[in-house]
């Protein structure tokens, strides 16, 4: 696996564009932007009142799949995973963002926005957990 | 409601187009992040550094209003406390998060790339999500009373944002009862 060519002007470009979305959200609904929240929501229980977090999610399908149809580049995996490795993946960021309450976003980007404690712990817990992993995983060369 | 349901359709759809803008939606990119003692790329500290700085201030801004435009109250977590869900959760979020390179964010925003990784992560993804959810009312007994203690949110995440009933300000007099 290779490293990918950095630029930062579209990382701060993307983040801002982030940032101003999940803002949005606040404005508009009055909710924290953060999808594990929105969709753990949905999966536990469902009320007439929840039609913002299938509609937001509905929006970050649609527009990812637009995106994909105009920079489909912007998706490329280079990682060499196995079934069993995503799988793997795919469990534990479900049980660790519903455990934890949060994930990148709201934990990440809301949370610590709004200089909260327990979203700034759980921001470099999980990154540092992050960074472990790939560096007992072998990682990019 | 479902009328209001379309201004959070608009922030995801501008939340979609800002993680492919910013490189997120390629895993290689996260997994480079967290490569820090190796050929680090530092892309996804340009990603959160904007994201929070720009979410800060605004969020400032929306504050000062009594409610949000359609809705009637803003719904923001309170808590202080640095409990044992908190951290154990994140340790395995992060393990996840190193191996396959996908959050949920962009894991849902490559769903139309139709891709078996993303689907199966998606899928997965979901099915963890159900379960930890499962494992909330299993808990039972010492444990339950244990985690109760600020140990594990129980319940509506929802409800508890909610005001308390208020309180009359004086015992009831006798005429009253």
């Amino acid at each position: 696996m290779e490293i990918l060519e950095f630029s930062w002007l579209p990382a701060l470009a993307g983040g801002i564009m982030i940032g101003t979305a999940s803002a949005l959200l606040m404005a508009f609904n009055g909710r924290v932007a953060g999808i594990s929240g929105i969709l753990g929501g949905l999966l536990s229980r469902w009320s007439p009142d929840q039609w913002w977090r299938l509609t937001f999610l509905l929006g970050l399908v649609l527009g990812g799949g637009a995106a994909f149809y105009w920079a489909p580049e912007a998706f490329i995996d280079i990682t060499e995973n196995g079934t069993m490795q995503v799988l793997a993946a795919g469990l534990l960021v479900g049980l660790g963002t519903r455990i934890g309450s949060g994930c990148t976003s709201g934990h990440g980007v809301c949370g610590i926005g709004r200089l909260s404690i327990r979203s700034l712990v759980a921001t470099l817990v999980f990154v540092g957990s992050g960074m472990l992993t790939v560096f007992f995983s072998g990682g990019l060369q | 409601m479902i009328r209001y349901s379309f201004f959070s359709f608009l922030s995801g759809l501008l939340f979609a187009l800002g993680l492919s803008v910013s490189g997120m939606t390629e895993p290689g990119k996260v997994i480079g992040f967290l490569n820090i003692t190796r050929s680090w790329d530092p892309s996804l500290v340009f990603v959160m550094g904007g994201a929070v700085i720009t979410y800060f201030i605004l969020f400032r801004l929306i504050h000062k209003r009594s409610a949000p435009l359609f809705a009637l109250q803003f719904s923001i977590p309170e808590r202080k406390d640095i409990d044992l869900p908190l951290l154990g959760g994140a340790v395995l979020f992060g393990i996840g998060w190193g191996i396959g390179g996908f959050c949920p964010g962009p894991a849902l925003a490559s769903i139309f790339t139709g891709k078996p990784n993303v689907l199966l992560f998606a899928g997965s993804m979901i099915l963890g999500m159900v379960i930890a959810d499962q494992l909330r009312p299993l808990l039972s007994g010492k444990t339950k009373h244990f985690l109760n203690q600020g140990f594990w949110k129980t319940g509506n995440p929802d409800k508890k944002l909610e005001p308390a009933q208020p309180q009359p300000a004086h015992p009831p007099t006798a005429a009253e009862l």
